[in-house]
């Protein structure tokens, strides 16, 4: 399991890559492998403002349907189009190829409540016990 | 691992379409001991069992099985089964779930009758091999038995012996019964004997066989348009609202629970009406969500998967009788509107075919 130290994480297992006040926005290695299967993603539109915490977007597997929260207070520039159709990116290159959504920051201080990458992976250890 | 009706079940050993997949194509292997079985022997037992159940025993052959309901007065049913015939007992499997609620129905309902009812969950076992080379793998695990398995029809129960590494004996019941929509069989046997089962089937199907989990044996069960307790049939539920009311046999001779409320239900037409659907998206209708025609409520999803068969997803419901039209009908997926089309059922089953009836 990976959890690339140049990203943030969130406990509900959103990453972020921040560059300047564009944040990248997935869902980590670990949120697939317990979705298993997946069969449908539902993305936001371009220009949608949302807060942290908002619902961004919902993805479906043979299991179960989930949310995925904003991770920080912004506004979607650009969302991977391609992602819904070829869902096994989100599998097989979570960190890259597997982004979902690109945000414009609109609260930077926000940032600062994020998890680092070991944080992360402890938080994700303590709910496998 | 998933707690199941109180039993430490896998939901899969490999991947859910890949198991489903070569159960179509070859062979399946599923460790089914959380299911009830129970035998009745003794002087009444047919009439006990008569007495409760929707199948006319007396028309049950020895070596035969059948499908039928436990239902209350009120024509709801407890828990749908099969009950076989053999030699020297009537023998039951019920669902897991409800086997303590089968057994003290049984009991409240005993009254003068003298007969036995031994609850053998614990120490038979249940194994299933379905599929399309189920037959000949189990062939190769048979010494002897009093029908030969690969001649046995459909819905038939035969004692046999199994040649099982280590173990000299090997008394089983082999039944073509099976919740896949292919042939194949259920085997019962000593508990003691069920592992080594498991491991002989395995080596005698190589790659043709794989052990299949629930994820992919409700996927097969749902293809093939087959209830499960809980979703498509419960208490509130009567079989001619599942569409299997050829399953009652209300001209048996003898009465039995419910009788009454079942005949006035069929004269009068049931309220509710279970269907096929097709969902026209990836999405999944999940049990519990809202079916609507024209933008009115009108049932709810009782089943839902992606087919691994068909290649798109698929639901059974239970609908109000007025639906009649097969357009513009919807489900809610969380808030979200999805086309639905009706379907026949069973979506897909080697073993049984298409209904015409869509709605």
């Amino acid at each position: 399991m990976a959890f690339p130290d140049n990203l943030h994480y969130t406990r509900t297992h959103e990453w972020l890559q921040i560059d300047g006040e564009i944040a990248t926005v997935g869902i980590t290695e670990h949120a697939v492998e317990l979705l298993g299967d997946l069969v449908f993603l539902d993305l936001p539109e371009v220009e949608t403002q949302l807060s942290r915490e908002d619902r961004v977007a919902e993805i479906e597997s043979t299991k179960a349907v989930e949310d995925i929260y904003c991770p920080l207070s912004g506004k979607v520039v650009e969302v991977n189009d391609g992602i819904a159709d070829n869902l096994e990116n989100l599998k097989d290159s979570p960190y890259e190829q597997g982004w979902i959504i690109k945000l414009r920051i609109t609260n930077p201080d926000e940032i600062k409540e994020l998890l680092d990458s070991a944080g992360y992976k402890e938080h994700v250890e303590s709910e496998d016990h | 691992m998933v707690d199941f009706q109180g039993w430490d079940m896998p939901v899969r050993y490999s991947q859910i379409p890949v198991e489903h997949q070569q159960v179509r194509e070859s062979a399946g292997l599923f460790d089914l001991c959380h299911m009830g079985r129970l035998d009745f022997s003794g002087p009444d037992a047919e009439d006990w069992v008569n007495r409760l159940i929707t199948a006319d025993l007396t028309a049950i052959p020895t070596g035969r099985a059948r499908y039928g309901f436990l239902c209350n007065p009120q024509g709801g049913v407890i828990d749908d089964l099969i009950v076989y015939r053999l030699v020297d007992r009537i023998f039951l499997v019920v669902n897991a779930g409800n086997r303590e609620r089968v057994v003290s129905w049984f009991e409240e309902q005993r009254q003068e009758l003298d007969a036995q009812l031994a609850d053998r969950s614990e120490d038979l076992a249940m194994v299933a091999i379905q599929g399309p080379d189920a037959a000949e793998i189990l062939t190769r695990v048979v010494k002897a038995a009093e029908t030969p398995i690969a001649e046995l029809p459909y819905y038939h129960i035969t004692n046999a012996q199994l040649s099982l590494q280590n173990a000299t004996a090997a008394p089983a019941r082999i039944a073509t019964t099976g919740y896949t929509g292919e042939p194949g069989f259920e085997v019962f046997l000593d508990t003691q004997l069920a592992e080594a089962l498991w491991e002989t089937l395995q080596e005698a199907g190589g790659k043709a066989v794989t052990a299949v989990g629930l994820g992919a044996r409700d996927t097969l069960r749902v293809e093939a348009g087959m209830p499960l307790y809980g979703h498509e049939l419960s208490e509130k539920t009567n079989p001619y609202e599942a569409g299997l009311g050829p399953v009652v046999k209300l001209d048996k001779k003898t009465s039995f629970i419910g009788d009454e409320s079942l005949r006035r239900i069929r004269e009068q037409g049931p309220e509710r009406k279970l269907i096929g659907l097709r969902v026209d998206s990836k999405r999944i209708a999940r049990q519990g969500m809202a079916i609507l025609q024209n933008d009115k409520v009108v049932g709810e999803v009782t089943s839902g998967i992606p087919s691994p068969t068909l290649g798109y997803p698929i639901a059974m419901a239970l609908v109000d009788k007025s639906v009649e039209a097969p357009e513009n009908l919807e489900v809610d997926v969380r808030g979200k509107r999805v086309p639905v089309i009706p379907e026949s059922l069973p979506f897909y089953s080697s073993v049984r075919k298409k209904t015409a009836k869509v709605l």
